[in-house]
């Protein structure tokens, strides 16, 4: 069948949906809740029972980060052709385009799709997964010292009994402060490295865990970010997810491999930004007497038409590789590569298209009347979490190289 | 399905041509390259091509033959047909055994060698656009197809590939938009044996110069057109039999006319460039080129030139697309090779994140060309082939240009010299934001 790069109408649906949602539920609270950092955005309530019922009768436009990851591909009725398919990856990355097209915060808070949320899908029990169901799950891997370099956590758990012993400090734990469950990462033995790196959930009202603070942020102010100390936080050994065993054949892969399915997310979480930002600046651009023609050389128009054609550009690259690698990951080919490839190229890209329509608008793209400057601060993580874009850069460099990360430090 | 099967299925006809090995088999190896000094010395405009063949109609289609678009499937989907694998395949062989060796020859003699022309005739190039009625092997048109075939040529070399597909972009245009006489006095010639070097001449020696205000002019005079002006950088200009002109029609707008090469008033001379040498570029004057009312394409029809400009840049955009991937290939073993400070330059994250770079920007350029062209397939929606095609050329000239830069800066010193293509990559990468016409996916 020939190559095609549009979206299926099957999968227009859920993003008109998707759409329909941001611009009627997020676009109207994005500025609120920008200024009002740390309180909960109650709205977000109602949808997220009404993406909890979508899920539940099988549909996915709407949801929201970690979801797709969560999910089995989807499997088309007929028996496999061979035929490529698109399924809950796409799905996923199309939903999560759309709703942070209408604001990447709110996205991030929607309750009972965290991060840890996607951990528990993927790996745990059947057993966990009934116990924990209907849980809002936030996910705290980084600490004060162990940033992009996870496997140099220093949290601790240790067998004590039925139970496990948690010691550490978590921070940047996204929805920490709201959510009913905190997947954290902690070492079984230090000595052990990476291979001793296990998962345990956390009840949010476990008294050994204490909220130390919330962040005050660049952007994404909807979203709380808390910060955990674990003092003797004393959890049932039940509730370690995946195997106890340390295998240091393993090693950290199966604990990273969540990522090649989140990293096309997050470049989605970019590509839904800049595509607000572009579409803004259109208009504005627009209204100040500018046109842009794309079969007429960018050079022999503006200077502002031959800037927005440029930033036009890096936003349909990053949109189809974002594309690339979720449609990979339905058609189970390994993307390891292609998720680094998304998610580098939307990141900065996402950052650089952002700041740049702020300065291409002028004072209204830098005031606070426009949501401009606003996407211009968010835009910022995206290049930041799940993988900064120089960790991006070394998951893609080594693979291309055949480098060891001892040889490409 | 094997590819065999798919290929009955498809309708395609000359199998055999494409499938490659056995050509490319028989072909064996070059002869030692012509080192041809070209002619530098500017001599002024001497008369085109005057000794090139008449072309006539030996039989006349009733109504002109178009190839019918491919079916589109309902599916994001980033896997070729069979058929693509296979022209990929085929024509990869080719490019990497025939077009990389001889690159840095052709490049220095601002030639291509007739015996690769002739090889990649043998292959089917020139006839690739042609409908299956008049003789072309595929009974689809798919600008997807082309753009993988340009992709891959340019992994050879990009200057050899704009000389092997130049008269392709003339084929591929009279088949779109010829009438039936059109079709039926040029297109035969194409299909056969020995079919004439021909180019699709757009671009003028101007700056910011702009494919819909053209200078070059046509006139009516009588029944007839009277055609002035000057086209740049034309690929085989000395050799070409027939071109296809731009060229603003008086009272109308822009529009294409075909012209051959002993007509009155049709003067070339070589206009060596920066880069893309082997593709001999000259340069076209066209001085009061008396032609038939006939010469018209699209009876000057604007959605059909548009549609010429934009298809002709996505060809400059596969070209770039390959030339970036040749890049990449090359840097992952050399960078592994080289050694500084006492191990291979690749464990410097300033080298590795480089490649890393030219990896996800080569990516991107390549995934914007595809789309664009399957959008051209598809037909039906023009504004958006329009858009994504801009983006795609914005792209492919800004990111292609830093992969060359790049490729040559990896090298260090060894990346000046002509030791190594990533000089000549750069040079001919610079094209793919300049150009317009000459080739046409």
């Amino acid at each position: 069948m020939p190559i095609s790069l549009e979206i299926p109408k099957k999968m227009k649906v859920l993003q008109d949906q998707a759409h329909q949602v941001a611009a009627e539920v997020l676009r109207p609270i994005s500025r609120k809740y920008d200024l009002a950092e740390h309180e909960y955005p109650k709205e977000l309530d109602m949808l997220a029972a009404l993406i909890d019922g979508m899920n539940d009768s099988g549909g996915q436009g709407a949801s929201a980060a970690g979801d797709a990851a969560s999910k089995k591909p989807e499997t088309e009725e007929k028996p496999d052709d061979g035929a490529a398919k698109n399924g809950a990856n796409l799905a996923g990355v199309l939903g999560v385009t759309e709703m942070c097209w209408g604001d990447v915060g709110l996205l991030l808070t929607m309750p009972r799709q965290g991060l840890g949320n996607s951990a528990i899908a993927a790996v745990a029990s059947d057993e966990q997964k009934e116990r924990f169901e209907g849980k809002w799950a936030a996910m705290a891997i980084t600490e004060p010292e162990a940033g992009s370099d996870s496997a140099a956590i220093r949290t601790t758990a240790k067998l004590d009994g039925d139970e496990y012993v948690l010691n550490g400090e978590k921070i940047y734990v996204t929805s920490g402060d709201r959510a009913d469950l905190i997947v954290v990462w902690a070492s079984l033995d230090l000595d052990q490295g990476r291979a001793a790196i296990k998962s345990f959930v956390v009840e949010r009202d476990n008294p050994g865990l204490k909220l130390d603070r919330l962040e005050h942020k660049l952007g994404i102010k909807a979203s709380d970010t808390a910060n955990f100390i674990l003092t003797d936080c004393r959890v049932p050994k039940e509730n370690l997810l995946g195997s106890p065993e340390i295998d240091t054949k393993k090693s950290f892969a199966g604990a990273m491999k969540t990522f090649d399915n989140t990293r096309p997310l997050v470049a989605g979480m970019a590509v839904g930004l800049a595509q607000a930002c572009l579409e803004e600046t259109r208009r504005i651009l627009e209204e100040a007497g500018v046109e842009i023609d794309y079969d007429r050389p960018a050079n022999a128009q503006s200077a502002a038409t031959a800037e927005f054609l440029e930033l036009e550009s890096d936003y349909e690259a990053a949109r189809l590789l974002m594309l690339e690698a979720a449609w990979m990951a339905d058609n189970k080919k390994p993307n390891s590569v292609e998720a680094s490839f998304s998610k580098a190229k939307a990141g900065r890209s996402g950052t650089d298209i952002a700041l740049r329509c702020v300065a291409l608008c002028g004072s209204i793209g830098y005031s606070e009347g426009e949501l401009l400057e606003k996407w211009a601060r968010v835009a910022k993580i995206l290049d930041i979490f799940e993988g900064t874009q120089q960790i991006q850069l070394l998951v893609i460099a080594r693979q291309l190289l055949g480098l060891t990360s001892a040889e490409l430090k | 399905m094997s590819i065999a099967d798919q290929a009955m299925a498809s309708g395609l006809k000359a199998l055999n041509r494409f499938a490659g090995a056995d050509v490319v088999d028989r072909i064996g190896l070059r002869e030692p390259a012509e080192k041809l000094l070209y002619r530098a010395t500017r001599n002024g405009f001497q008369a085109a091509n005057a000794a090139g063949r008449t072309f006539a109609a030996a039989q006349k289609v009733a109504s002109p033959a178009r190839q019918s678009k491919p079916r589109a499937r309902d599916v994001f989907d980033l896997t070729p047909t069979d058929e693509q694998q296979m022209i990929v395949e085929a024509f990869g062989d080719f490019a990497e055994t025939k077009l990389r060796s001889i690159a840095s020859d052709a490049d220095a003699a601002c030639k291509a060698p007739q015996e690769v022309l002739s090889q990649a005739n043998e292959l089917g190039v020139a006839a690739l656009g042609v409908p299956e009625e008049l003789g072309g092997p595929f009974e689809e048109r798919s600008a997807v197809t082309n753009a993988l075939l340009t992709e891959t040529l340019a992994h050879g070399d990009p200057g050899l590939a704009v000389a092997v597909l130049a008269p392709s972009a003339v084929s591929s245009a009279i088949s779109l938009w010829g009438d039936a006489d059109q079709q039926s006095t040029y297109l035969p010639e194409f299909t056969g044996e020995n079919p004439p070097a021909a180019a699709l001449a757009m671009l003028e020696p101007k700056a910011l110069f702009d494919p819909f205000e053209l200078d070059t002019k046509a006139r009516r005079v009588g029944s007839d057109f009277v055609i002035d002006g000057v086209k740049s950088l034309v690929p085989r200009a000395e050799h070409a039999e027939l071109f296809v002109i731009a060229a603003e029609l008086e009272g109308s707008g822009p529009a294409l006319f075909i012209i051959e090469a002993k007509a009155d008033g049709v003067l070339f001379e070589p206009e060596p460039a920066m880069g893309i040498r082997a593709a001999g570029t000259g340069r076209l004057k066209l001085d009061a080129v008396r032609v038939p009312q006939t010469a018209l394409l699209a009876e000057g029809s604007a959605d059909a030139y548009a549609q010429c400009v934009r298809l002709g840049r996505l060809g400059w955009c596969a070209l770039a697309s390959g030339t970036a991937r040749a890049i990449l290939d090359h840097l992952k073993t050399y960078v592994n090779e080289r050694k500084a400070f006492g191990e291979p330059i690749s464990h410097r994250q300033a080298v590795a994140f480089t490649v890393a770079n030219i990896a996800i920007e080569a990516e991107g350029m390549r995934l914007l060309t595809l789309r664009a062209a399957g959008l051209a397939d598809r037909g039906t929606d023009d504004a958006e082939f329009a858009r994504v095609t801009g983006l795609a050329r914005r792209i492919c000239s800004q990111k292609g240009m830093q992969i060359g830069s790049d490729g040559v800066q990896m090298l260090g010193g060894h990346g000046f010299t002509k030791e190594y293509p990533e000089e000549r990559w750069y040079r001919d990468l610079r094209a793919a934001g300049l150009m317009e016409g000459a080739l046409l996916v």
